[in-house]
């Protein structure tokens, strides 16, 4: 049990990989992420992003639902748990990028990958890219967005909160904006990992 | 094979293929267009024990909604604010994919997605329920209930629960300084404060590309994938629900809210109706 811990570690330090310094005009937080790191499951992924629940549970399940290439595995299950290690806003939108992160590490065929992007306006319409617990419980809205790698079309949506229609359409503009920066850190970190070993 | 007999073989063989085909000419089995909605109708006061009901058809989608008033302690962290308690009831009565017993994964999810939408649109100010501040206030606890399932569930539950706030008629309370007790007067009577009115539209998008709006339980089906919207008279947007299912452009969304906004002018004028040609009481 201890050799296998040790040997976790040692791949956790190598394959764990760190986003650099963000760009002007993206205002994601710093975020990382490890994979691999536990031993019995197929595929395993953490995401650290910044510093409801059958519902949230229901959202990422058809979102993995609308990119896995289920045919290619008929009368097969596939789980994903995902432990709430510790939340500093965003959560489903890291859940979401985790969940994602885990189908590549298990290999599972998918169609597309995606990643999960939150947007909070506050009172003067001021909007915020991955808002931090603070921000959302003072924003006057707070919207989730899971955006497909391809096309960067609208696979999920689920809001809170009072906004209009061109607010919208201005998050959601943003949101693909930034979901390029997640995307290549998904490139990144899989090159990272996989020229390694 | 007579054409008839054919028709019914390939839509239970192939239902898929039998729907492209009516929806390359821009139309739907049971005749209607991709933009419209069933027949909608309401009534409103039906039930006698309740505070307050109402009943929604969408076509056969039947719900209906009765609202009872109750005593209860506000919230700890909220003293001045009352409770609106939804819950949405899919039973087998209603379609042949339900059992009885605890409520099933499409009944949460409703009665969650009721409750963000009162939370969002602010429907009711909390306030408003509250009698006495830290003491007392009023628990009100609306129950859907489908009766028939044909699909589009969360427009006919949101309507009926609008309407049914509309016809809640709450007593007036005091409270009697020296018993400390809550003093009902039932003669005297008055209708609920309902700042908004939110009207769900929801689309169901077929091969990834087309949306058709209002969809019956075989289009739900068969769809790729589900989006509802939720606005207020002023086209504000209290709820973007979609779980999962394909993807769509910002244009594909443009068009669902601008139809949306549509919807919202209809359900209006079709619950002024209603309320008009109520006697008062």
């Amino acid at each position: 049990m201890e050799e296998s811990m040790q040997i976790e570690t040692k791949v956790r330090a190598e394959s764990g990989t760190e986003s650099g310094p963000r760009g002007a005009s993206c205002t994601l937080r710093h975020f990382a992420c490890e994979q691999n790191l536990l031993s019995r499951p197929d595929g395993s992924a953490s995401f650290l992003q910044g510093v409801a629940e059958k519902s949230r549970e229901r959202l990422i399940r058809n979102t993995c639902e609308a990119v896995v290439l289920g045919a290619l595995h008929p009368r097969t299950s596939i789980t994903v748990v995902l432990q709430v290690i510790s939340d500093a806003g965003s959560l489903l939108a890291c859940c979401l990028n985790a969940a994602c992160m885990a189908l590549v590490d298990a290999g599972v065929p998918m169609r597309a990958l995606f990643c999960g992007v939150t947007c909070a306006l506050d009172s003067d319409g001021t909007l915020m890219l991955d808002p931090t617990a603070k921000q959302e419980k003072e924003a006057r809205a707070v919207l989730t967005f899971a955006l497909d790698s391809v096309e960067r079309k609208l696979l999920m949506s689920t809001t809170k909160g009072l906004y209009s229609d061109t607010e919208l359409q201005q998050c959601l503009a943003a949101a693909q904006a930034a979901s390029q920066h997640v995307f290549r850190f998904y490139r990144e970190s899989l090159q990272r990992r996989y020229s390694k070993s | 094979l007579p054409c008839h007999i054919f028709n019914v073989c390939f839509r239970t063989v192939e239902p898929l293929e039998y729907y492209r085909r009516f929806l390359k000419e821009n139309c739907r089995p049971d005749g209607r267009e991709l933009g419209e909605f069933r027949t909608t109708t309401v009534n409103v006061g039906s039930i006698g024990t309740a505070d307050g009901s109402s009943l929604v058809k969408l076509g056969n989608t039947t719900v209906i909604c009765g609202i009872k008033a109750e005593f209860g302690a506000p919230p700890t962290d909220a003293p001045d604010k009352g409770y609106i308690v939804p819950n949405v009831d899919l039973s087998p009565l209603c379609s042949w994919r339900f059992r009885s017993g605890p409520p099933g994964e499409e009944a949460q999810v409703a009665s969650q997605f009721i409750a963000d939408v009162i939370e969002n649109s602010q429907i009711i100010q909390k306030e408003d329920l509250c009698i006495s501040p830290g003491k007392l206030a009023w628990v009100l606890y609306c129950d859907l209930i489908c009766l028939n399932h044909d699909g589009n569930i969360l427009d006919a539950c949101t309507f009926a629960l609008l309407a049914a706030l509309k016809n809640v008629q709450l007593p007036e309370v005091n409270i009697n300084e020296e018993t400390a007790l809550a003093e009902v007067n039932l003669k005297k009577k008055s209708y609920l404060n309902i700042r908004t009115h939110p009207v769900a539209t929801s689309f169901a998008v077929f091969d990834d590309t087309l949306l058709i709006v209002d969809p019956t339980e075989e289009e739900e089906h068969l769809a790729t994938g589900t989006l509802t919207v939720v606005t207020d008279e002023e086209g504000k947007l209290c709820c973007l629900h979609k779980p999962g299912g394909s993807g769509l452009t910002g244009a594909k969304l443009q068009d669902c809210m601008s139809r949306a906004v549509t919807r919202h002018k209809e359900v209006k004028k079709l619950m002024d109706e209603v309320f008009k040609s109520m006697k008062p009481k």
